[in-house]
């Protein structure tokens, strides 16, 4: 099943038309949900998600509490409806497993240790899915954080890199992640360029690998900067809409 | 003109060096580069680099004067929700009336609004708050709105400016807490009218001007001014 499908030309050129190194189409909007601390709503491709962040506030149940730091709980779930055959909804293997590395991800950047005892939630609610849902959620996840006013160190981003038909490209989407030989998500700090989450599904050479995380580390510096835009934007235009 | 001079921040971002300028509240270093840790409006005073938050939950700090509800009642104290990550414990010994052994409940009960004081706040940020003084009391009646508790200076305004003009224009009792909540006692269309002007501040906090353009505001459909 794996050969026969071309997923890209020899000219590089992909099934939507974007070149290897060409990232979808990224929309970001914070502050959309009042009754949240902060939010964030992002459109990545076919990817629609929407991050709630609650906190900082006390744990429980009490033994969950960290005496020194505060707790980072990311909860990742996907709608019943964001996938093509519905989704049995709650918790399953994987979208545990993604709520785990998103909150060791997010527990790396925000200042914890002025929160002892307390916990950050962060609600990640994927609408509608099309490959890369766990970058698209982190890099929502980092806007809505700054929106709740939580103090960081950096804001995290993600994307991920792969491989399709023996080509190394950047941001994969739905059959290029069905179809492809490997896909591998990085999520890093770009200010100081730390990895906050690595995780690889497929084959890779160390060449390949090497060569598709320079490409991945690239493509985070580009969505860092539409993040930034995207909160900046937010604010200025309250202090724009007096101004008429 | 964007922000006419106030520079918003976000997290992570570079805001000077380290012998040139000193670190200030909101902000962290790193290899002597002094930056941003959240949200808010870059602010320099006497070299120190402040970072004034936008958003963001209340921090207690001792001294501050704020507006809690209680949660809970005990045989010794109560537990009081004062809008911050943690709840604060209040003593018995903290409070201005004379309480025997369980009789907590006659005098505070869960839903009671309260004006205290910060009293302490500990390494573990394990609260304290007190109503031993003479301007801190039991809030009877009256209604609680909550705000952004960054925005608290905005609304108090230049040596409380602000608070005595919508105090003036709406003939509301007004008490504000540093813990982003507002209590209020008055008519109907006082209390209206004061919701409308804290929305309009809470939404224009970053910008200048704003006491001006609440007093029109509030000017507007005023009949009687004290």
């Amino acid at each position: 099943m794996k050969s026969d499908i071309k997923l890209i030309t020899s000219e590089g050129k992909r099934l939507d038309g974007r070149g290897p190194e060409d990232i979808r189409k990224i929309k970001i909007e914070a502050g959309v949900l009042h009754r949240a601390d902060g939010s964030c709503y992002l459109e990545w491709g076919g990817n629609k998600v929407l991050v709630a962040v609650y906190g900082p506030r006390e744990a429980v149940p009490r033994h969950t509490q960290n005496p020194l730091r505060a707790i980072v709980q990311a909860r990742y779930n996907m709608a019943a409806f964001s996938v093509e055959d519905r989704k049995r909804p709650g918790p399953d293997r994987r979208s545990v497993e993604i709520s785990k590395v998103i909150s060791e991800a997010l527990e790396k950047v925000i200042l914890t240790e002025q929160f002892p005892r307390a916990t950050v939630n962060v609600n990640i609610e994927v609408l509608d899915a099309e490959a890369g849902t766990r970058c698209a959620g982190l890099t929502a996840a980092g806007v809505a954080l700054i929106d709740a006013g939580i103090p960081m160190r950096d804001i995290p981003v993600a994307i991920a890199a792969g491989k399709i038909n023996g080509q190394v490209v950047l941001d994969l989407g739905k059959e290029e992640d069905n179809f492809g030989d490997a896909d591998l998500p990085v999520a890093i700090s770009p200010r100081t360029g730390e990895i906050l989450l690595l995780q690889m599904d497929g084959h890779l050479t160390v060449d390949e690998f090497n060569q598709a995380f320079d490409l991945a580390v690239k493509g985070c510096h580009a969505v860092s900067e539409i993040q930034k835009k995207a909160v900046i934007h937010k604010y200025q235009t309250i202090a724009a809409e007096v101004q008429e | 003109m964007p922000n006419e001079g106030r520079q918003i921040v976000i997290p992570g971002q570079i805001l000077g060096d380290m012998p040139a300028f000193k670190p200030g509240r909101g902000t962290f270093v790193e290899n002597k580069k002094i930056y941003a840790e959240r949200l808010g409006v870059m602010n320099i005073q006497d070299n120190f680099i402040n970072v004034i938050p936008l958003k963001g939950r209340y921090e207690p700090i001792v001294g501050d004067v704020v507006i809690g509800v209680v949660e809970e009642a005990s045989t010794s104290n109560w537990m009081v929700d004062i809008n911050a990550p943690y709840p604060a414990l209040l003593h018995v010994h903290e409070v201005p009336w004379e309480i025997e052994f369980a009789d907590t409940e006659k005098y505070l009960n869960t839903g009671d609004a309260i004006l205290a004081k910060v009293l302490s706040v500990d390494e573990s940020k394990k609260l304290q708050i007190t109503l031993n003084d003479r301007n801190l009391f039991k809030l009877k009646g009256g209604h609680i709105i909550e705000f952004e508790p960054s925005i608290y200076r905005r609304i108090m305004g230049k040596q409380y400016s602000m608070i005595e003009i919508i105090q003036k224009y709406t003939r509301c009792r007004i008490k504000v807490g540093k813990n982003g909540r507002i209590w209020l006692d008055g008519d109907a269309e006082g209390i209206a009218k004061v919701l409308q002007a804290i929305s309009k501040i809470e939404s224009e906090a970053a910008t200048f001007g704003l006491t001006d353009r609440i007093e029109e505001l509030l000017k507007k459909d005023a009949k009687d001014v004290r």
